[in-house]
């Protein structure tokens, strides 16, 4: 959202130093009680407002998810799921948006220095000025919540309102959720909170409630109590034990020091083919080396690490 | 309510039927959710469609749509059968031990003093056993076969579980399981709520519907108590303070009411109000009702309002026939009624039988519609393709727009549904050349006075005398408005006289000139004025009661008295009186609400009793001539003492189960039916499906529709069925459809969900249809066809709201 709070960056993408981390504050989380939820959509009116994005005005496909889905304007979408088991029915509803990885797939994938930051409190945000709309970050976030705009090709998303926490606020769906089914805090007292409800979910019937802070992104800033956690894939597909797609573990990961020996090795075939062949005469159209074989290609993707 | 929003967190079990309260009072909601998580509450949902309610909910049974009174009047016979009830309170504080004549009876779905001509009852059989001292005859003993206890026994005994699940489609277990939830709470330190809304009132058996369930809750010892009651959440956010103020065409302010015609009268018509206690020691606060009227009238019209004319008993208009909107509108369509001045209202699009509705408009010379926004019924006159498909070259109707303010842009009270009068003030002023609705009301009277005082005309006096002291005459004030309907002394107001020394001066209690603190001060000598008695104490002399915001909860269980201003007298649940047993003691002492000590009451609220009366003479139920509070109502009802089932008057079952011989008790016999609009209702054999109508979260009736954000998160009309009648009818997710009443037809997106089942009837299965309503021809939503398309032109027999609730449909793929 803003490269104004440098000061608390915790990690940012594509840089390998340390960035400026002088104040540590206290790691955030918001935590939505599935079970508490009514699915009346106030949150994605307030993220719309206070965020002033919206989407156009859509049309009815059969469900009650509207808009059907995120888009660069709908940073928080309600998905309705109708679960039918041993003829007892739930309408199981659950917030969808960013889920603030403490190990972000987004950032980890992003190519551009800068442009997707990790504050000390957890917040993943997006710095729009930095993104070069590659989209890498869509296909680096476990849980499909990226979206590029169309109209200035920059990648979106929830900000969980960094700008409002900045200044001591909670996040607008957290103000405006009126069952408190949407709560903010650090995320150890956001923990604490969800056991409560854990207690009285299994006192209820609920013996797999749970908490969801899936440990493969090495928990998340935003958790979900479930009635079923032992089925995070009942609650429109949340992923069950999400993790960064080994692409991108790949290519930052084993890859990258692979990427850099080979272009190492590019740079060192350079140096010897100049100093046996001698640049291209370009100008003539006898060159001597005018038949040797192209140099070796190098990965788009490679060249922007480089 | 009789309760409020904030108590609902005090319930042990919450029980939301006829309403939705997740989906249409999410905010409200938040206290059965602070219920259920301090209180290990549990939420039970009877509904025909599983709602966001249900998904919130610990238990749901499905019924049929208009079937609440068969399912209410099977728990009121698994309580008697099994013994569910709390005896001290329904023996202490009910009807129960009254005894009725031999006059009373009921046969076939009918009770005595049916006039089939008229549909309509003679309530006179219905009476109490008169004894010889002038008081009613009661057997504390409850085995008199003509006492109310008996009576309602035998008269539920026919409502058994198998009855139920046949009128009712719920299957026998979920039936059973919702008894025994809501029977866990007779126990005297257990509270259930009821939570309902329109899902009940808009019913032609609607207000038998909330009498049923207040019996119920009477019977378990749950109304007056912190975490029970009855409690009507109100669809606009001053619904309350409209009938509190008395805007329905019978009611006068504070629920007094106009005379009827037979009623010319005045001493009449003041005796027939002032309801003289029919047991000793009773208080029977009617009494009180000229106290109330005399000051109303000299709040109205001051000096012209005198002893010598009955404090203008004549200014007042006599009734020959209720004038709520049906009526309204049937006279329109009859060319009867001429103008019209809609404020605040979108009949085209709230109204049943549209199509009625846009003829009666077109019949008019002139209307005019006060409203922030361009409304379907300001627009009635032009076409909108298929969703309002008129001839505007055959429409002759003058329609004068006069654009109002919304809530945020004015400054005054609204009244909650837990009759909390709250003062706001304006976050902006209006656009353009909007105006308060006071201000138009305001200017169109000072002209009015000014022709009558011009021109004079036949009877002049009610509109030249009418008291208009305001500052600008063109623009009260919502505070003087709200001074006024507070009331003031006009002379001193005097202590009675001193019984012991009636010679010595009476002391006085309000000074000419001051406000009052409340209506115990109001006199029927014309030294009082107040605009609307229960408001009364709402700007007193210390100032504006409203605007007080402390939340302070000494006793811990949500009765914040300093927060706003409750009426009445600041007392936040009403018949409060009965929480305490017979000796005055808590029955639930976790829920400590009032109390007596012996010689005083106090408690957590301001007690809804005499404060010096000991309980073993004087009951609870202040309001009624009784004391006590009425299972069994012997007058006052249009269509029976004891509520029972009747089929809606479009229903897809061909005979009333209860009385499946008696054609005359298929639907309700007392209902009003307009010439024509019999034969205009549906058969179960072009229209076999049920269908109701009901609102979304996402939308507020028919006004955000013109708003972007709630148009994004619900924007296209669409309808509801469930996945056998989807596979029958060859209907997928996000299909076409076509749904006919016998009134017209809408053209709308199908969504197929789980959450309506097919219920089965005694043998037939019936599939409902549901309607959201929130769709028209105006806004930025998608256009859509109003769901009032479809609905019918009747109403609750007592109040004549619309049965928008059940009615029949046939749906096939557009």
């Amino acid at each position: 959202m803003s490269s104004l709070q440098s000061l608390d960056i915790k990690q940012r993408s594509a840089t390998t130093a340390q960035p400026p981390s002088v104040r540590n504050t206290t790691e955030v989380a918001k935590l939505i009680d599935v079970s508490k939820c009514i699915g009346c959509k106030a949150c994605q009116v307030a993220c719309g407002e206070w965020n002033d994005v919206r989407d156009a005005i859509g049309r009815n496909v059969g469900v009650y998810d509207n808009p059907a889905d995120l888009s660069p304007e709908t940073w928080t979408v309600m998905r309705f799921t109708e679960h039918e088991e041993a003829g007892r029915l739930e309408w199981l509803i659950r917030k969808d948006g960013c889920m603030h990885c403490a190990d972000p797939g987004c950032l980890k994938a992003c190519p551009s220095p800068g442009a997707i930051v990790q504050y000390s409190n957890g917040i993943v945000d997006f710095v729009e000025e930095h993104c070069i709309g590659c989209g890498y970050c869509v296909t680096g976030c476990p849980f499909d919540v990226p979206r590029i705009s169309q109209d200035d090709n920059k990648a979106y998303k929830c900000t969980l309102c960094s700008d409002r926490v900045l200044v001591g606020l909670e996040p607008a769906c957290v103000k405006t959720c009126p069952t408190g089914a949407i709560m903010f805090g650090s995320k150890e007292d956001m923990k604490e909170q969800a056991a409560g409800r854990l207690v009285d979910l299994k006192e209820r019937g609920y013996q797999n409630a749970g908490l969801y802070d899936p440990p493969g992104v090495g928990g998340t800033h935003v958790m979900y109590v479930l009635q079923h956690a032992d089925r995070p894939g009942l609650y429109h597909n949340l992923p069950e034990n999400p993790s960064i797609s080994p692409m991108v573990s790949l290519w930052k990961g084993a890859a990258k020091p692979l990427a850099l020996f080979a272009m190492g090795l590019t740079a060192l075939a350079g140096f010897f083919h100049y100093v046996r062949v001698r640049p291209n005469d370009v100008d003539g159209d006898t060159a001597p080396g005018g038949n040797l074989p192209p140099p070796p290609e190098v990965k788009k993707e490679e060249r922007r690490h480089a | 309510m009789t309760n409020h929003w904030v108590d609902i967190k005090n319930a042990d079990v919450v029980l939301i039927m006829g309403g939705n309260a997740a989906e249409a009072h999410p905010c409200g909601f938040k206290w059965v959710t602070e219920a259920k998580a301090h209180n290990k509450a549990r939420l039970v949902v009877v509904d025909p469609r599983f709602t966001r309610s249900a998904a919130m909910s610990d238990y749901y049974a499905p019924l049929r749509a208009g079937t609440d009174i068969a399912f209410l009047g099977g728990v009121i016979n698994y309580l008697l059968a099994n013994d569910k009830i709390q005896h001290e309170y329904v023996r202490n504080y009910t009807n129960a031990t009254f005894v009725l004549t031999d006059k009373y009876s009921f046969a076939d779905g009918i009770f005595s003093g049916y006039n089939e001509a008229k549909r309509s009852y003679d309530a006179s059989s219905w009476g109490y056993e008169i004894g010889k001292d002038g008081f009613a005859v009661v057997d504390p003993t409850m085995q008199d076969p003509r006492c109310v206890f008996q009576v309602l026994k035998k008269h539920y005994s026919r409502y058994t579980p198998e009855v139920v699940s046949k009128v009712c489609g719920t299957p026998k277990e979920a039936f059973l399981k919702v008894c025994e939830y809501i029977a866990s709470t007779s126990a005297p330190d257990r509270a259930m709520t009821v939570m309902y809304a329109l899902g009940w009132t808009q019913h032609s058996t609607g207000t038998q519907m909330i009498r049923t369930a207040a019996m119920m809750q009477l019977l378990l010892g749950n109304i007056g108590v912190a975490g029970g009651g009855m409690n009507a959440l109100r669809g606009h956010s001053n619904i309350q303070g409209l009938t509190d103020l008395g805007l329905l065409s019978n009611l006068l302010p504070g629920y007094l009411t106009l005379p009827r015609e037979g009623e010319q009268d005045y001493e009449g018509y003041i005796k027939s109000r002032t309801l003289k206690p029919l047991r000793p020691n009773q208080v029977s606060y009617w009494q009180n009702y000229p106290k109330f009227h005399v000051s109303l009238m000299k709040a109205w019209f001051g000096n012209a309002a005198t002893k010598e004319n009955n404090w203008a008993f004549d200014y007042l208009p006599k009734l020959d026939r209720n004038y709520d909107v049906l009526q309204a509108f049937e006279l329109m369509g009859q060319g009867k009624m001429n103008g019209y001045i809609c404020q605040g209202f979108n009949p085209v699009a709230s109204f049943p039988h549209k199509a009625k509705i846009i003829k009666g408009l077109s019949n008019l010379k002139f209307l005019v519609v006060i409203d922030p926004l361009a409304t379907e019924t300001s627009e009635f006159w032009k076409n909108f393709g298929p969703y309002n498909d008129v001839d505007t070259a055959n429409i002759k109707t003058e329609v004068i727009r006069l654009p109002s303010t919304c809530f945020a842009e004015e400054d005054g009270s609204l009244t909650n549904s837990g009759r909390w009068l709250q003062w706001h003030w304006k976050g902006a002023p209006p656009p353009g050349e909007a105006k308060a609705d006071a201000d138009i009301i305001a200017e169109i009277f000072v002209r009015i006075r000014a022709l009558y005082a011009k021109e004079g005309g036949t009877f002049p006096e009610p509109v030249t005398s009418l008291t208009w002291t305001y500052r600008l005459p063109r623009s009260p004030s919502p505070e003087e408005l709200a001074m006024e309907y507070n009331g003031k002394a006009l002379a001193d107001v005097l202590a009675p006289p001193d019984p012991k020394n009636p010679k010595a001066p009476q002391a006085v209690l309000v000074p000419a000139g001051q406000q009052l603190p409340s209506f115990a001060m109001l006199r029927d000598d014309g030294s009082t004025s107040c605009g609307c008695w229960i408001y009364s104490g709402a700007w007193t002399q210390a100032g504006n009661q409203m605007a007080r915001r402390d939340n302070s909860d000494p006793f811990g269980i949500g009765q914040t008295l300093g927060w706003a201003w409750s009426w009445p007298v600041n007392r936040r649940i009403l018949y409060n009186a009965a929480s305490a047993d017979p000796t005055g003691k808590p029955w639930d002492p976790r829920r400590k609400l009032v109390f007596f000590n012996g010689k005083t009451w106090g408690g957590a609220d301001v007690p809804d009793m005499v404060p010096t009366a000991s309980p073993q003479e004087v009951h609870p139920f202040i309001m009624t001539a009784e004391g006590v509070a009425k299972l069994f109502v012997p007058s006052g009802m249009a269509d029976g003492p004891l509520p029972e089932h009747y089929e809606p008057f479009e229903s897809p079952l061909t005979a009333n189960p209860l009385n499946p011989g008696n054609a005359k008790a298929f639907s309700n016999p007392a209902a009003r039916v307009f010439k024509g609009d019999m034969e205009a209702f549906g058969k179960p054999k072009d229209f076999p499906y049920s269908a109701t109508t009901y609102r979304l979260t996402e939308h507020f009736h028919y006004w955000t529709k013109h708003v972007d954000s709630n148009a994004i998160t619900q924007p296209q009309q669409f309808v509801e069925i469930g996945e056998e009648l989807a596979k029958e009818k060859g209907i997928a997710h996000g299909d076409m459809v076509k749904v006919r009443s016998n009134r017209g037809e809408i053209v709308t997106v199908a969504v197929v969900t789980k959450r309506i089942k097919a219920l089965d009837c005694g043998g037939t299965k019936v599939h409902t249809v549901g309607i959201p309503n929130h769709w028209g021809f105006k806004g930025v939503a998608k256009m859509g066809y109003l769901a009032n398309t479809l609905t019918p032109f009747v109403g609750d027999a007592n109040t004549q709201t619309p049965e928008y609730k059940a009615f029949t449909v046939n749906i096939e793929k557009a």
